[in-house]
């Protein structure tokens, strides 16, 4: 069943595999599943992509918005990167407030594309104090099958990457008709996050939902 | 909103039939390409994705599981209970995320859609939770939606009489059309635009849901639920077809 809980003897299990670097699925402690990417899978988001690791499915949409700067930061467009944890991608997710996991999950990304400088916010000013682009990212899981994470960082990022900013007419937006101008996004910097996870003496990289359950995330690491 | 194209144009001096020419060059009775898949996601016991065009729908089902709280427990039958919401980047304008009236509205006749489909006797005090996402929305959500919880029921092998197949219909001014878009849904010329969403099951006459957007003389309203009904055969038929195609693959 799918929503059964590891067992002990499965962590057992698991912590001798780990200390003679072998996995279920028979990877190396630090070898990834194979990884898919789609882009354009929305067509009425701005930018959007489709990140596939072994049977994790995570989906992220940009959508582009004119708004006020925040107070702090005239200067600059704004950044907003938000998701939820959709009761349809596992049993263990349920409707109603965000729990933490929920929140973490958007707010590592929001990290990861903010303090890296992969966007140069400050070319996505109208008018100074009083327009600018507003970037949305919505992240979706469609199956978690661990490492969520990672897969959500690397949607985001090829979504962003594939986003092209709308016509304005008039001062607003005409979403129906897409320009070729992508995002001011830096050639360098590519933010990309890989969580890596500790049991007994191993660590290890890109774990299913059964292994991410018993073991302890060390840190998301960027590069 | 931002202006539209011209998105259907009047065509004088024609033929009293179709006066109306849809921009996308389909007949009044023709569907938009559909596209029936099983499975897409595992975690669930039952998924399926079903898209009419540009309109894509994907459903999950979770159970029959013990519901919680206890007080909500039914010892004489299974409890259903659907969720319906777009995704945020599903439509021009960003949904804000989270339950709206309108998510709600379309989750509870969803549910009322899809249960006299479901023979849910022999699951006492347990729920079966259906999850329908809209990933892209072009009109006609909530129809594809409930197109993709009904094969999302049967791959979680829940007992059915039957399949439910759903399919909006509308008048665009005086003329009777099969599954209208967005472009055509906002048409304002002559009598406007009606969307009326219909769901039946596939193999009787039983219809679980008939809403109506807009005007329509009382004489078209069985014209249209007859336009629909033939509609709902060829929607059947891809339902099938996606079912079976997974036990064939298995049977390999």
């Amino acid at each position: 069943m799918s929503s059964m809980e590891t067992t002990n003897l499965t962590k057992r299990t698991l912590e001798r595999m780990f200390s003679e670097g072998k996995r279920f699925d028979s990877r190396g402690l630090l070898e990834l599943r194979d990884i898919k990417i789609e882009y354009n899978v929305s067509k009425k988001a701005e930018g959007s992509a489709r990140v596939i690791i072994g049977k994790t499915e995570v989906i992220a949409g940009v959508k582009l918005q004119l708004g006020e700067p925040y107070p702090d930061s005239p200067d600059k467009g704004n950044l907003m990167v938000s998701g939820d944890l959709l009761p349809l991608a596992s049993p263990r997710f349920e409707s109603g407030p965000p729990g933490f996991n929920a929140v973490e999950l958007p707010r590592l990304v929001d990290r990861a594309i903010r303090e890296s400088g992969m966007i140069d916010l400050s070319k996505l000013v109208l008018e100074k104090g009083e327009k600018v682009w507003t970037i949305i990212i919505d992240i979706y899981p469609i199956n978690d099958d661990g490492n969520l994470i990672d897969a959500a960082n690397i949607a985001a990022i090829v979504a962003l990457k594939n986003t092209f900013f709308p016509e304005i007419i008039e001062g607003k937006i005409n979403y129906e008709k897409k320009t070729s101008k992508k995002l001011p996004l830096s050639e360098e910097i590519t933010p990309i996050s890989f969580s890596f996870f500790k049991l007994g003496d191993s660590i290890i990289l890109d774990p299913t939902r059964e292994t991410k359950k018993r073991t302890k995330l060390l840190f998301p690491q960027k590069i | 909103m931002a202006k539209k194209p011209i998105a259907l144009i009047f065509q004088e001096n024609q033929e009293e039939h179709m006066a109306v020419k849809r921009s996308d060059g389909r007949k009044y009775n023709e569907l938009r390409k559909m596209t029936a898949k099983i499975g897409v996601v595992p975690n669930a016991d039952g998924s399926a994705l079903f898209a009419f065009g540009d309109t894509i729908a994907i459903a999950a089902v979770y159970g029959p599981r013990k519901l919680h709280p206890q007080h909500m427990q039914n010892p004489s039958t299974g409890i259903l209970r659907v969720n319906y919401d777009l995704l945020s980047f599903s439509v021009y304008d960003r949904k804000r995320p989270g339950p709206s009236r309108r998510s709600q509205e379309i989750s509870k006749v969803t549910e009322w859609a899809l249960l006299p489909a479901l023979d849910l006797e022999s699951f006492p005090n347990e729920v079966i939770d259906v999850q329908i996402y809209i990933l892209q929305a072009d009109a006609g959500t909530r129809t594809a939606g409930i197109n993709a919880a009904s094969m999302a029921l049967a791959h979680a092998g829940i007992p059915m009489k039957d399949l439910v197949c759903s399919v909006a219909a509308g008048k665009l001014d005086k003329e009777l059309v099969i599954d209208v878009t967005k472009e055509e849904e906002d048409f304002e010329k002559g009598e406007g635009a009606t969307d009326f969403a219909i769901a039946k099951l596939a193999n009787s006459d039983e219809f679980s849901l008939l809403q109506m957007d807009g005007k329509i003389q009382p004489e078209k309203v069985k014209e249209i639920i007859k336009l629909g009904s033939e509609s709902c055969k060829e929607i059947y038929e891809t339902q099938k077809i996606a079912l079976k195609s997974i036990v064939e693959v298995s049977d390999e």
